[in-house]
């Protein structure tokens, strides 16, 4: 596997520059006759399919959901980051920059991480153009709000819904190209398989979601904008229907996946439940510019929240990290809950849980400016629970909420498979081994926006060719895959159900792939796996037929595939010997319970490699390489 | 808790349908409506009959995908939330829970629960937008809005298109939907200068996908689950008089 990251040459805030004055150019006449697939409709694919729409190119659109306007991007709730600066409290391009790269624990390529940072100003210019309704101030500027692992306020928001309304600005734009003929939109369509014509990603093919029919599609490039795949671990703060299989399918058909094993734990979520639950539902990360972490002192108190005098309790966020304190970044506030958990202080039912406080706030603001900065938050949180977070504290709990890895793309967000472009959360390339808060919705529109509109023309140029026709024996022999599959299926015909098995492999991944792993954890839960996997293909019970609307058997493809990355994950986390960031190995840590990075092993990504089916996969690894930046243990103390 | 669902299925399209009911047993109080659903489904499914299809994604009430009419009120008994936040501390033990799809003309049921809304998608491609290229804009701080402005259009924007103002309206009437989508952007400075074409032809595909008139009832109000004011369908026919007149025909 060559794995060339084509990062440019000169000094780091002049790359992009000078790569865009090399990248060669697609002449707006020559546009029209080239046609791109985007699958998802989300930040990176809905804002790359209107942003190529509008420069000439001929767009296909698909995803899964009833509407490009549902895509997942929409639950996002606190805010996005952007280098303004309007606030004048020192932040600028580099200040961005740094904290990404340390907030990642610096396992993330500088040259993408300074791009980021550069477009992160037009992104808000854009949406603001679009009619994105951002938070004011009474003179009419834009509002910002602080968010973890920064010491600036360069967060823009909109209420507790930004990830809403920058979805329903990249919609608006996307619908207004599917109105001018410019994108052909496929709601309701899945991709189940890549198609590779000479090495290059020219088509995919998919499985039409009502009518059940498998077609295929061929274009000149392919886009993936798919996102993460954390419902590998069952429960978790995703849409249900967020899947790999679009990601996993083109790594089976030769993409790189790059540090599968990051995965994200975000500190405030609400607390399970009982075992039917199906999700977890996230509280933003913006109520902790407000809200106290905290736990009672004793073991085993039992007393009230409000009955607890200040004395007994233990503000540990603050009392660990006091530069920080609340704010301090999501791996290390979740590893800091389950800490203070695992010490059986932690409250609500099972002791899995802290409290998360807006007394304190409420009486410095008043009820009315809490209520004005997260009342939807707050409300959320009562529909779920059916408690009033203004009279008691919150109780949250981590839970798995984003995956920093991906497939593996180079500086122009090309993966190892020429013509297959990979944005937004589906890559891997800007957060390293953890993401801060507002950086999500960052980076799926820089790279829909901002990167992909220039970087697609410089493949497209060299593409003298003309598109494969949708009869090609290798787009044949892809569906002929797919059909395959949806039989074999279909005619298992056992006893479990699809559900059974998706919980029981996030259980396994939960225990020994969650918030903190070790060696002998990862090797049981890599067997396990491999025996849960193969039971699943003796044993699963998907009911309907094919020939129409069936979740079941959308749903067994997607676990199905879940099955195989689940044990990728365990893998990359076995030989990443070091903690970092989110991956906590705890044969790796200080005395402190702190990351134990180590630099001179694995300053690197790993990149893997697929090999067959129940073959083991082969590590390949790209070199990080630091110009701007001096690689110090991070701290937040 | 013990409840029963009597829950309508549809093989598709084209055939007719009817209630089946179900039993769901054990059932916690802080169980969301939809996990009842999954569980009911994985007993279908192990007792070898085919599950209920209904539409859902986020659980969070944000998306927009859920769509269930529950006991008569669509997204059910709670003031302002989706279908997936109902609880079942909502409803008696014992109770037997109606459960059907959005009813509407212009939203075909494809299967059991699950409707086709894409008539909102093409009411919004005919307009639903402000023309901006990608790297158009100037600098966002350029042009200042009023907080006050900016939260009324917020709470415009903030529809999630789910087709419950449709479904509870007795003519299927959208305008609920259409005016959030004229308010949010007639609201801003940005939206001006297509304030006019854009209710006239968000207006003429409303009609055109079978949607019904406005008859003020404000049953759509009372089942949105953002709280989208009548207030805005006001607006709306405000902006559509003022645009039929000013507005001079397209030539063709």
């Amino acid at each position: 596997m060559k794995l060339d990251p084509k990062i440019p040459s000169g000094p780091l805030e002049k790359k992009w520059d000078s790569h865009r004055m090399n990248l060669k150019l697609v002449n707006p006449a020559n546009k029209r006759k080239y046609k791109v697939i985007v699958v998802g409709s989300g930040l990176g694919g809905g804002a790359a399919s209107a942003s190529l729409a509008e420069l000439g190119y001929n767009v296909k659109c698909f995803c899964f959901q009833d509407s490009p306007r549902r895509a997942h991007s929409i639950a996002a709730q606190g805010g996005i980051n952007a280098a303004k600066n309007y606030q004048n409290d020192g932040d600028s391009i580099k200040r961005l920059f740094y904290d990404t790269i340390k907030g990642g624990d610096f396992r993330a390529r500088e040259a993408n991480v300074y791009r980021l940072a550069q477009v992160s100003i037009n992104i808000i210019d854009q949406c603001a153009a679009q009619g994105v309704p951002f938070g004011r101030e009474y003179g009419g500027l834009l509002a910002n709000r602080s968010f973890g692992g920064s010491q600036v306020s360069r967060t823009f928001y909109s209420r507790g819904a930004t990830g809403q309304q920058l979805l329903i600005g990249a919609y608006s734009a996307l619908s207004r190209q599917i109105g001018l003929g410019k994108v052909q939109m496929f709601p309701r369509t899945e991709m189940l398989d890549l198609i590779l014509v000479d090495g290059h990603a020219k088509g995919i093919v998919t499985r039409n979601l009502v009518t059940g029919k498998i077609e295929t599609h061929m274009a000149d490039a392919v886009i993936l904008g798919t996102g993460g795949y954390g419902n590998v671990f069952y429960l978790s703060t995703y849409a249900r229907g967020s899947n790999a299989t679009a990601i996993w399918r083109a790594h089976k058909k030769g993409a790189g996946f790059a540090n599968p094993c990051f995965t994200q734990i975000h500190p405030t979520c609400i607390p399970v439940s009982g075992d039917y639950q199906s999700k977890l539902t996230l509280m933003s990360e913006s109520l902790r510019n407000d809200g106290r972490c905290w736990v009672p002192k004793a073991v085993g108190e039992k007393r009230a929240a409000h009955e607890i005098p200040e004395t007994d309790r233990d503000y540990f966020l603050e009392r660990m990290y006091p530069s920080y304190g609340n704010l301090a970044p999501r791996d290390i506030a979740s590893r800091a809950a389950k800490r203070v958990c695992d010490e059986g202080r932690g409250v609500g039912p099972g002791g899995l849980g802290v409290y998360l406080d807006f007394a304190e706030a409420i009486q410095r603001l008043g009820e009315k400016t809490v209520r004005e900065r997260y009342s939807n938050l707050f409300d959320m949180y009562h529909e779920i629970t059916g408690e009033n977070a203004y009279q008691q504290p919150m109780r949250i709990y981590p839970a798995i909420h984003y995956t920093m890895g991906g497939l593996w793309v180079d500086y122009n967000l090309m993966s190892n498979i020429p013509g297959l472009f990979v944005l937004g959360e589906a890559n891997f390339s800007d957060h390293g081994a953890n993401r801060l808060g507002a950086s999500a919705l960052m980076q799926g529109l820089a790279d829909g926006y901002f990167v992909i509109p220039y970087t697609i023309g410089d493949y497209l140029a060299n593409q003298k060719q003309k598109t494969p026709a949708t009869d090609c024996p290798e787009a044949q022999a892809a569906e002929k895959a797919v059909r395959e599959e949806i039989k074999q299926l279909l005619s298992i015909n056992g006893t479990k159900t699809i559900n059974e098995y998706h919980k029981e492999l996030g259980k396994i991944l939960w225990d020994h792939c969650g918030m903190a792993r070790n060696k002998t954890g990862l090797t049981k839960a890599i067997s396990l796996i491999q025996a849960l996997r193969e039971d699943f293909w003796k044993n699963v019970k998907v009911p309907g037929d094919s020939n129409n609307l069936n979740q079941s058997l959308e749903k067994a493809g997607r676990v199905a595939d879940f099955l195989e990355l689940g044990e990728l994950l365990c893998r990359d986390a076995l030989e990443r010997e070091e903690s970092c960031g989110c991956h906590l190995r705890e044969e790796y840590q200080t005395e402190e319970g702190e990351c134990q990075r180590n630099d001179e092993k694995f300053a690197h990504a790993a990149v893997w490699e697929y090999k067959g089916k129940n073959q083991i996969p082969v590590r390949h690894t790209e070199q990080l390489t630091y110009e701007e930046i001096h690689l110090t243990t991070r701290s937040y103390k | 808790m013990n409840f029963k669902l009597k829950v309508w299925r549809q093989a598709d399209h084209t055939s007719s349908g009817s209630f089946e009911t179900y039993e769901a047993n054990n059932v916690n109080a802080n169980q969301s409506f939809m996990e009842v659903l999954d569980v009911v489904n994985d007993d279908l499914t192990k007792a070898g009959k085919e599950p209920i299809a209904f539409d859902h994604d986020c659980r969070e009430g944000i998306c927009g995908t859920c769509s269930c009419v529950i006991n008569g009120e669509p997204h059910g008994p709670e003031d302002k939330v989706t279908s997936c936040q109902v609880y079942m501390r909502s409803f008696q033990d014992g109770e037997t829970i109606t459960v059907e799809p959005f009813r509407a003309k212009p939203f075909p049921i494809l299967k059991d629960l699950v409707t086709d809304r894409s008539a909102f998608d093409k009411i919004i491609q005919a307009g639903g937008f402000i023309s901006v290229n990608t790297g158009q804009a100037p600098d966002a701080n350029a042009l200042p809005i009023g907080r006050e402005t900016a939260e009324l259009a917020f709470d415009a924007a903030h529809c999630i298109g789910c087709g419950a103002c449709v479904a509870a309206c007795k003519n299927s009437s959208a305008m609920l939907f259409v005016s959030a989508k004229v308010t949010h952007l007639g609201l801003l400075p940005q939206g001006q200068p297509e304030r006019n074409r854009r209710s006239l032809k968000m207006v003429e595909v409303m009609d055109a996908q079978g949607f019904g008139g406005c008859t003020n009832t404000g049953a759509c109000e009372a089942v949105c689950p953002k709280g989208i004011p009548l207030e805005f369908i006001s607006r709306l026919n405000r902006d559509y008089i003022t645009a039929s007149l000013m507005e001079r025909p397209e030539s063709e």
